[in-house]
């Protein structure tokens, strides 16, 4: 290992070195400073003579003289069981006072994208208990689902209800035949000191700490080890679920710091940018994150993300969410309005999306009707909506009764179907009762989503005619 | 993709200088432009792309994690390309034609590892060689000598390639035999065997290109019926996320009725792509019952693949396309999404400090495109027979917004534009193609052929239902102002019927069994079903029936179940004499 004192710029977070022996793309860096502290780097250029190094700890410290190591290796994840139980900061190092991690293997944290033709098509339902995912965005192992939230909104809550209630029901049953665990990645970028706390106190409070595996950036560590922690957890994830066989499911919080990181970056190495500065690769580099989740055939774990970002400004046009929803299998939408109405979780089912729903829902797997369920109430809530507009100008006695009844399931669904509140556990059968308990006010001449036979069994007469006598 | 079997054209080596991500810049590499090089003591596959003095730089198909500069670089002397022969059917590549079945055997992992290569097709196999010609027989370039059976639906034909001379067979053999082995030699010194290579970047070579007149029939009622495609013709899919590019591109390729389909899954979904290769062996192709897989050819690169990876992959595709076309089949492929490839070449671009053009492409993207698109068509092949390329790409610009570049210059080449639109999709009205921005410009020159092969009228129903459509569209102004019920009967009538239309017509379930295919029969009967509302309805309304009252006539919610309808005929003409019996009962 050659010792270099040859740095011969320092910018923003790089570090600009001379060698003379060849060092490889993406290596490790160690740069120990005067006072004798030790900052690691990655190589992000080298060509013959010179070198660019990109600080994790941020430059802060550096000067001229500081020696320089090239480790001859790109860096890796010491990976084990035991790391179940605990919490490591935003580069891999333990900060809960715990014993050393004993590493039973080393893996490269830039991983290799799985062969599409190894992979299993996820189409394992994952209840959530919330029946605003469950009924309307199935999530299913396997799955990258991002939530995508605003600054100021409970996106924290849902996650954390998530991690804690997510179940694959038959396996409720205990007929689980392949034995496989729940474990939780959770990978902390930027976020600030308060949310980490409510983070690290449900996981404490529900006991669901010693399954999971923290990895904690937070908004006053270096931004650059920011591009690190995210593979840093989700090489982890891979191990725990491909070669330890757990089901593992990896919260990344708040992508939006993360792309902030690559394009502090990007600046810094004066790249031409791209869209709002952000650099030319960053659909390649999220991509690299959000497809390191899925199933592989012949291997019982499996790795389902569910990726927070929150919108600047509520556009989902700006280029971090449009990017991701360019990625991920769907989205979840956070809605402000909702959320100053008091719905607890305010997620808004219109623009929200599960691509991988279809085939996660149906006979067997949760039950026959809910697509077409689903289906019609995303069509009656849309067409509500719509009318909502209208009222406003021309009130609700100038509508027809349809439409009325269309305006009074809309308030219905928001008040009574996603409305939950963060305790409630809602099985699968009883998000889809309450949708036909909803759907059951509208004459059954509308619900033209839904197939016939499945009308006759469970529209509920009654409900319609309570209706009518109270229209009367 | 072709490895470098003859050790004579490998050329002086270089000395990797700088890596950059994928791009590495080489010094004292004898190359030219395109030539294929294996950078490092690995062999990552790579690609000349810049020669400015003694430096020569290279995009590197695969991740160069560790590469450093001092390694070699070996130059094949070759520029990329395809193998092509028995076994491209069936087949799942990656973006330079390696299988992925066998990378997985291969690496041993599920993971994608570098520094292995395979070839494209197999060299082991043996196929059933059948001669078409005689020993005597003079054949030019292009020209068939034989067939393979090589799949269930496919007979692969053995062609003299393109870039031969062609003169009398010598010999000609029959039987079983790998690709690499000799089955035919000619006087001109040449010989023959089935398996062919073909630069990507290069268009296979035609006699002339015709005007399309066949439609692509898609099964798809809301693009046979309004926004229909010719055998041959291009086609952008442009939407934002989640408006359903890829259900619409799945569904093309389940069901279009062409002979060969590849699809090209260019830096999308890994799951995505697990879904074709788990569902097209299962499916049938409605027109032969056979497995879906035995006509199609398969290339995924995901988005975390390696960007020069994705690249690449159109134009193996395209390749692939021509080369089935060439045989005087109907190839038709998809890609998706072309978006991620003009990233792919920003991303490159960028990286060698090239001045971008808008939004931070290359100046060169609207060239790239249409050079692309320019390879679809209908041909006459210069062995003769006919084949066309149907060229469906999906556009995915950022934010939904189509006065980016991508979709801009897309839109300036393609003559078939199927906008989605998110406010559709939210409303789960799939497929979410706005009927009033869609166009097609190949209505007229396939008319012809709807009027022969669906019904004589077909086009004036046709713009029937498109001026229902319109009206409904400005009424709609109206009613966002007013209400429904503050406009004249007549109107909210055709508001009714329009609303026919969109729910019972328009909208198709991709995932119901019957629904998801509807012939062009069908989508006719069904849009004369909706027509005979529109009349009896129209003709009531003049006699004094009040609207409500003919809206809530019995028959009509059974519009909205003709999608799913089996014997649809029966169902139909059930329905149409209910609804006029009905209404006419009304006075």
């Amino acid at each position: 290992m050659k010792e270099y004192q040859t740095i011969t710029e320092i910018s923003g977070p790089l570090v600009f070195a001379e060698v003379d022996e060849p060092v490889g793309y993406d290596e490790i860096v160690e740069i120990e400073t005067d006072d004798g502290r030790t900052l690691r780097g990655q190589v992000l250029e080298s060509s013959e003579g010179l070198v660019s190094i990109q600080v994790f700890e941020g430059t802060g410290g550096i000067d001229r003289n500081a020696s320089v190591r090239f480790l001859g290796e790109t860096m890796k994840m010491p990976v084990t069981e035991d790391l179940l139980g605990r919490v490591l900061d935003g580069s891999g190092q333990p900060i809960d006072g715990g014993p050393e991690i004993v590493p039973e293997s080393r893996e490269d944290i830039v991983g290799e994208a799985i062969n599409p033709f190894s992979r299993e098509y996820p189409e394992e339902f994952i209840q959530t208990g919330v029946s605003g995912i469950d009924g309307m965005n199935t999530l299913v192992r396997g799955q990258k689902l991002p939530i995508f939230s605003g600054s100021g909104l409970p996106h924290n809550d849902l996650a954390l209800q998530i991690a804690r209630q997510a179940t694959v029901p038959e396996e409720e049953e205990g007929d689980d035949e392949d034995g496989s665990e729940f474990a939780v990645i959770f990978g902390a970028m930027g976020i600030t000191q308060e949310e980490a706390n409510e983070f690290m106190d449900d996981f404490e409070r529900t006991g669901a700490l010693e399954r999971s595996v923290v990895f904690m950036n937070l908004a006053d560590d270096p931004a650059v080890e920011r591009t690190v922690t995210p593979r840093l957890a989700l090489t982890t994830a891979e191990y725990l679920a491909f070669e330890k066989d757990y089901h593992v499911l990896v919260i990344l919080t708040d992508i939006t710091n993360y792309c902030e990181a690559l394009r502090e970056i990007g600046a810094a190495r004066e790249e031409v940018p791209g869209r709002r500065g952000y650099p030319g690769y960053m659909y390649t580099d999220l991509a690299q994150l959000y497809e390191r989740a899925g199933r592989i055939e012949g291997k019982d774990g499996s790795v389902t993300q569910i990726p927070i970002l929150t919108m600047p400004g509520d556009d989902d046009t700006h280029p971090i969410p449009d990017l991701t929803g360019y990625i991920t299998e769907g989205q979840i939408v956070m809605d402000r309005d909702l959320n100053s109405q008091g719905i607890e979780p305010p997620i808004n089912v219109l623009p929200s999306l599960s691509r991988l729903m279809d085939d996660g829902i149906g006979e067997g797997l949760t039950r026959g009707d809910h697509a077409d369920v689903s289906d019609q109430m995303y069509a009656a809530y849309a067409e509500g909506e719509d009318l909502r507009d209208l009222v406003n100008i021309v009130g609700r006695e100038a509508l027809s009764e349809l439409d009325n009844k269309y305006l009074d399931f809309a308030d219905r669904f928001e008040t009574e179907f996603v409305q939950q509140g963060y305790d409630t556990n809602r099985s699968i059968d009883d998000t889809i009762e309450l949708g036909w308990d909803l759907l059951s006010d509208l004459p059954k001449e509308a619900l033209n989503r839904i197939d016939e036979d499945l009308i006759e069994e469970h529209y509920r007469e009654d409900a319609e005619e309570a209706e009518a006598v109270q229209a009367d | 993709m072709s490895q470098a079997q003859d050790t004579e054209t490998v050329q002086e080596d270089g000395v990797i200088e700088s890596v950059s991500g994928p791009v590495v810049t080489a010094t004292d590499l004898d190359a030219r432009m395109n030539d294929v090089v294996y950078v490092g003591t690995e062999g990552l596959m790579g690609e000349v792309i810049e020669i400015e003095g003694n430096i020569t730089t290279i995009q590197v198909y695969e991740e160069t994690s560790g590469v450093g500069p001092g390694e070699p670089v070996e130059n094949t002397g070759e520029p990329l390309s395809v193998d092509l022969g028995p076994g491209v059917l069936d087949a799942i590549y990656d973006g330079v034609q390696r299988p992925l079945d066998v990378l997985e055997e291969k690496m041993g992992t599920a993971f994608l590892d570098r520094g292995v290569d395979a070839p494209g097709i197999d060299f082991e196999t043996e196929w059933e060689f059948t001669p078409t010609v005689d020993v005597g027989d003079t054949v030019e370039a292009g020209d068939v000598v034989g067939e393979v059976p090589e799949t269930e639906s496919i007979t692969h034909k053995v062609m003299v390639p393109p870039d031969y001379e062609g003169g009398e067979i010598e010999s000609i053999e029959s039987g079983e035999f790998t690709v690499d082995e000799i089955i035919a030699e000619l006087s001109s010194g040449e010989s023959i065997t089935m398996h062919q290579e073909w630069p990507v970047r290069q268009a296979r070579p035609a006699d002339t290109k015709e005007t399309p007149t066949v439609p692509l029939v898609s099964g798809q009622r809301i693009l046979d019926g309004l926004f229909p495609i010719a055998k041959g013709g291009t086609a952008a899919i442009p939407g934002p996320f989640g408006s359903g590019k890829t259900v619409t591109q799945h569904q093309l390729a389940k069901w279009a009725d062409a002979d060969i389909v590849v699809y090209v899954g260019c830096g999308e979904r890994g799951n995505e792509m697990t879904e074709v290769i788990e569902d097209f062996p299962e499916l049938e192709d409605p027109k032969t019952g056979k497995p879906l897989m035995s006509r199609t050819c398969l290339i995924a690169n995901t988005s975390n693949m390696p960007v020069a990876a994705r690249e690449s992959c159109i134009y193996t595709g395209i390749t692939i396309a021509e080369y089935f076309r060439d045989m005087g089949y109907d190839v038709a492929l998809m890609a998706d999404s072309t978006s991620r490839w003009a990233e792919a070449m920003r991303e490159i671009s960028s990286r060698l400090e090239e001045m971008p053009g808008e939004e931070g492409y290359p100046a060169y993207l609207a060239a790239s495109l249409s050079e692309f698109y320019e390879r679809a068509g209908k041909f006459q092949n210069i062995n003769g027979t006919e084949g066309s390329v149907t060229a469906i790409g999906a556009v995915s610009p950022p934010g939904g917004d189509f006065s980016e570049p991508v979709t801009q210059n897309t839109l300036r080449i393609v003559k078939t534009f199927w906008a989605l639109d998110a406010d559709l999709a939210e409303r789960r009205h799939f497929p979410s193609i706005n009927w009033n921005e869609s166009y097609s410009l190949y209505r007229q020159q396939l008319d012809p052929w709807f009027r022969d092969n669906v019904a004589d009228d077909w086009p004036e129903v046709r713009q029937w239902a498109v001026d229902v459509l319109d009206e409904e569209d400005e009424l709609q102004e109206i009613v966002q102002l007013v209400g429904k019920d503050a406009l004249p009967e007549d109107q909210q009538l055709t508001l009714e019927v329009a609303r026919y239309l969109r729910e019972a017509w328009l909208q198709q379930n991709a995932f119901h069994d019957v629904d998801t295919y509807c012939e062009p029969k069908k989508t006719y009967r069904m849009l004369l079903a909706i027509r005979t509302f529109n009349d009896e309805a129209f003709d009531a309304l003049e006699a004094g029936v009040p609207v409500e009252e003919i809206q809530d006539v019995d028959a009509t919610p059974r519009l909205n179940r003709m999608n799913t309808s089996d014997e649809w005929n029966e169902f139909i003409d059930d329905l149409e004499s209910d609804l006029e019996e009905q209404i006419r009962s009304l006075y």
